[in-house]
């Protein structure tokens, strides 16, 4: 890179006097025009391509333990072609299967919907729609892509590795994951995949912290906070979610890869595995999943509140009509970001956590109901005797409603302790979370793209 | 060849489907931009309400379908209240699916583009708003208020008259300690683990000396008689799944946890009521563990009191198959006598 562009009251207008001048005189070369850009929207585009990419890696993934699903232990040869004694006759093998599982979970949830969308949008739309010339930072939202981008061939590089990529769940438990002799997916694969999503941490709080400064000072003249379109609101609480979360993440995998490699015992004690007992006492398997999943919550909400701001707008649009309630939209998504660091347990509920606190979990988990529900029907309110366009980008916001309304109820079985105690670890979560996370922000996604 | 032509068929109706988009593509041309989309809208909004319409006969058609393949009744005390819970809150949820769904595409239909409507200006109304705020808040208070207090009920202490038992997980088998006539699970400490000691029992805790342990055979309980799992792992985190039970707890290495509830239906009579001769109850692990996770499972059999004396008279102390010559019954034997009952223990009787 040629020129640094400092942070200083002044980035506006130096951002603006650098356009302008480039687009009078000499061309920008194609390098810092296209790849290494620090134009916002070319790095909105970057992202929307890589995480389409991945998109189409992590569906190819769960085809193939659906094969095994769908039909279970029937031999395919051509799969034996392609992935030699990972489907040793044709058959996917087991470690094959949690493997594919693993890197599906991991792929969609952080490298598509939280960079493909989040990082597509808050870059594309931020800017253009608080009336910014560009982001605050143009410098550090450049590498935040490439981070991104860093963590993708780590991510993609462990797939390749003899001993196999992470195989323990998208949540990565310790001990499993702690242990190479526990299972071969813990071993190297394990140790990329950590590095992989350590550069992915930084790859978001590089962005995060650039979308919630730009929002905050670089506002045009007017656009006063309650002013903010919606969709900007949702990817600035999306932003602060993410600053705040990601980083506990890190230190919880931090943690890990020392249990790993360095023999501390944060996560390890009384372990006698594959005939051997190991010296570790005095640690925590469940302290990595409160750890994990004080992240993993608001992650859901990292994903899923960009594509409720989207639709917002775009039903508001296409209905011909404002949405309905702004201030109670907004003090929604408000509530819903707080108590989105306010429920992390309630995927802990059979893990002998004390019954008093799964009871406040359960309380807490089941508030977060009311303000989704304030949005339901102030959605349905927008569309009521509205004039609504039924554009591509409707059809999808309309969807996106319909499936968060039937995975936000499935979420009021599983929020409930008593409940839950049953469904845990069953497929009812794996469908629950799929519908209102995954299929309806991927829904939230094309409404966006389509818009 | 079946494959083949199933591609075959696949590839055709990508290809009518991309030239029937290509042709109504060319008509909009022709018809001018403005026409064809409200043409398009129309057609839209009647798919919307159509897809209302078949979605609400697939929930219907898929309810009766699949009937028959749930668990059934709940076979424990615990179990039944969470089923309670369960269709308390389908039936809820079902009355606010139903009304918001419809809401949704009647209003997407019924709303649709019409030259002759100005959408009406409504950004808008607090006492609405309330209202919306309000209802869903005070179901589930109801909601919240049955959970919590059928939780306390499940999670609370074991009756004093509780049974024990321990569980314990490791890749990828379940194995079982019944405490024996004094009641109590011996110490044990994980780096006493040998082929001999397989839970790491401390043989001087006198607890453990006439501690039961069964692998590789089904553990044995009581009907109608609480019983309290102490679940533990050695080496990376399982799950006590018993679906039938409806119960689940996890078994994390270092950090014992525990469960109870009463069984209230015999491996007998689950065999009737399901019509299914080789019925047995299950753990499953429910928890990924490895690559022999999908394999993991045991047995529960659930029996009436004197059955499982009877079955309980077999069992041998582990202490005392470790150590024969501590056993009373028995005259003192050599070394190699007392490998000899080792493998006859493990093999069971």
């Amino acid at each position: 890179m040629s020129e640094t562009i400092h942070e200083h009251p002044g980035t506006v207008t130096h951002g603006a006097a650098h356009d302008d001048h480039h687009h009078g005189h000499h061309e920008q070369s194609f390098i810092t025009k296209y790849i290494f850009s620090q134009d916002h929207k070319t790095i909105g585009k970057q992202f929307l391509i890589t995480g389409i990419i991945w998109a189409i890696v992590g569906g190819l993934f769960s085809v193939l333990f659906r094969l095994q699903l769908g039909f279970p232990g029937q031999s395919f040869p051509i799969l034996e072609t392609f992935f030699g004694h990972w489907a040793k006759g044709g058959t996917i093998q087991p470690e094959f299967y949690y493997a594919l599982v693993t890197m599906h979970g991991t792929v969609l949830v952080f490298f598509v919907l939280t960079a493909g969308l989040s990082g597509t949008f808050a870059n594309l739309l931020i800017p253009l729609q608080v009336g910014a010339r560009d982001m605050a930072s143009p410098f550090m939202n450049m590498l935040s892509y490439w981070f991104f981008f860093m963590a993708s061939m780590v991510m993609i590089a462990s797939l390749f590795i003899h001993t196999g990529p992470a195989s323990g769940g998208w949540t990565v438990y310790p001990p499993l994951s702690a242990l190479g002799q526990a299972s071969s997916g813990s071993k190297l694969g394990m140790d990329l995949w950590i590095v992989a999503m350590a550069l992915f941490v930084v790859s978001s709080l590089l962005g995060g912290l650039n979308y919630i400064a730009t929002i905050l000072n670089m506002r045009t003249k007017g656009m006063s906070m309650t002013r903010l379109p919606l969709t900007i609101w949702s990817l600035f609480f999306t932003a602060v979610l993410g600053v705040l979360s990601f980083p506990v993440l890190f230190s919880g995998l931090l943690l890990l890869l020392f249990d790993r490699n360095l023999g501390t015992s944060f996560y390890l004690s009384d372990i006698y595995v594959a005939g051997e007992i190991l010296p570790n006492e005095g640690g925590s398997a469940i302290l990595f999943q409160h750890l994990f999943w004080f992240l993993g919550h608001p992650e859901v909400y990292i994903i899923l509140l960009p594509a409720m701001g989207m639709v917002s707008e775009i039903l508001s649009v296409n209905s011909r009509k404002p949405i309905f309630g702004y201030m109670a939209m907004l003090g929604s998504l408000f509530a819903i970001a707080i108590l989105a660091f306010l429920v992390w347990a309630h995927h802990m509920f059979v893990t002998g956590l004390n019954p008093f606190l799964g009871s406040v979990f359960v309380l807490l988990t089941l508030l977060i109901a009311v303000p989704s529900a304030i949005k339901v029907f102030n959605w349905l309110t927008t569309l009521w005797r509205g004039n609504i366009r039924l554009f591509p980008s409707t059809l999808f916001a309309i969807g996106f409603v319909s499936l968060f309304i039937s995975g936000g109820l499935t979420g009021i079985f599983l929020g409930n302790s008593t409940i839950d105690i049953h469904l845990h670890d069953t497929m009812f979560v794996v469908a629950h979370f799929h519908i209102v996370m995954g299929v309806a922000s991927m829904f939230g996604m094309f409404a966006g793209v389509y818009h | 060849m079946q494959t083949f032509f199933i591609v075959a068929i696949l590839a055709l109706g990508f290809l009518i489907t991309f030239q029937i988009a290509k042709a109504s593509e060319y008509v909009a041309v022709l018809r001018g931009e403005e026409q064809s989309r409200k043409q398009s809208n129309k057609v839209n909004a009647f798919l919307l309400l159509a897809f209302l319409v078949l979605g609400l006969i697939g929930v219907y058609y898929c309810n009766e379908n699949l009937k028959g393949k749930i668990l059934g009744e709940a076979a424990s005390d615990h179990g039944v209240l969470i089923d309670r819970m369960l269709y308390i809150t389908i039936a809820i949820t079902f009355i606010v699916f139903v009304i918001t769904q419809v809401a949704l595409f009647w209003f997407a239909y019924k709303y649709q583009h019409s030259d002759k409507r100005k959408a009406y200006y409504y950004p808008h109304n607090n006492k609405l708003e309330l209202i919306w705020t309000v209802i869903p808040a005070i179901t589930l208070t109801v909601l919240v208020g049955f959970g919590i207090f059928y939780w306390f009920k499940i999670t609370g202490d074991a009756p004093k008259n509780a049974m024990q038992v321990e569980v314990v997980g490791s890749q990828f088998k379940w194995e079982f300690r019944y405490p024996g006539k004094d009641g109590i699970l011996g110490k044990k400490y994980f780096k006493n683990i040998t082929g001999d000691n397989p839970l790491g029992q401390i043989w001087d805790d006198p607890a453990n000396q006439d501690d039961i342990y069964i692998v590789g055979e089904p553990m044995h309980l009581v009907v109608n008689k609480p019983v309290r799992l102490v679940i533990g792992a050695k080496d990376v985190i399982h799950d006590v799944g018993l679906a039938h039970f409806r119960m689940k707890m996890d078994a994390v290495p270092g950090t014992p946890t525990t469960m109870w509830f009463t069984p209230t239906k015999t491996t007998a009579q689950m065999k009737k009521e399901t019509n299914n001769p080789d019925f047995v109850y299950e753990i499953s692990c429910d928890q990924m563990c490895g690559q022999g996770h999908w394999s993991m499972r045991g047995e529960i059999v659930v029996e009436t009191q004197e059955e499982f004396d009877v079955w309980m008279v077999q069992q041998k102390p582990k202490y005392l198959a470790v150590f024969p010559d501590k056993d009373p019954a028995k005259p003192k034997t050599d070394t190699v006598a007392k490998q000899a009952t080792t493998v006859a223990v493990a093999g069971s009787h």
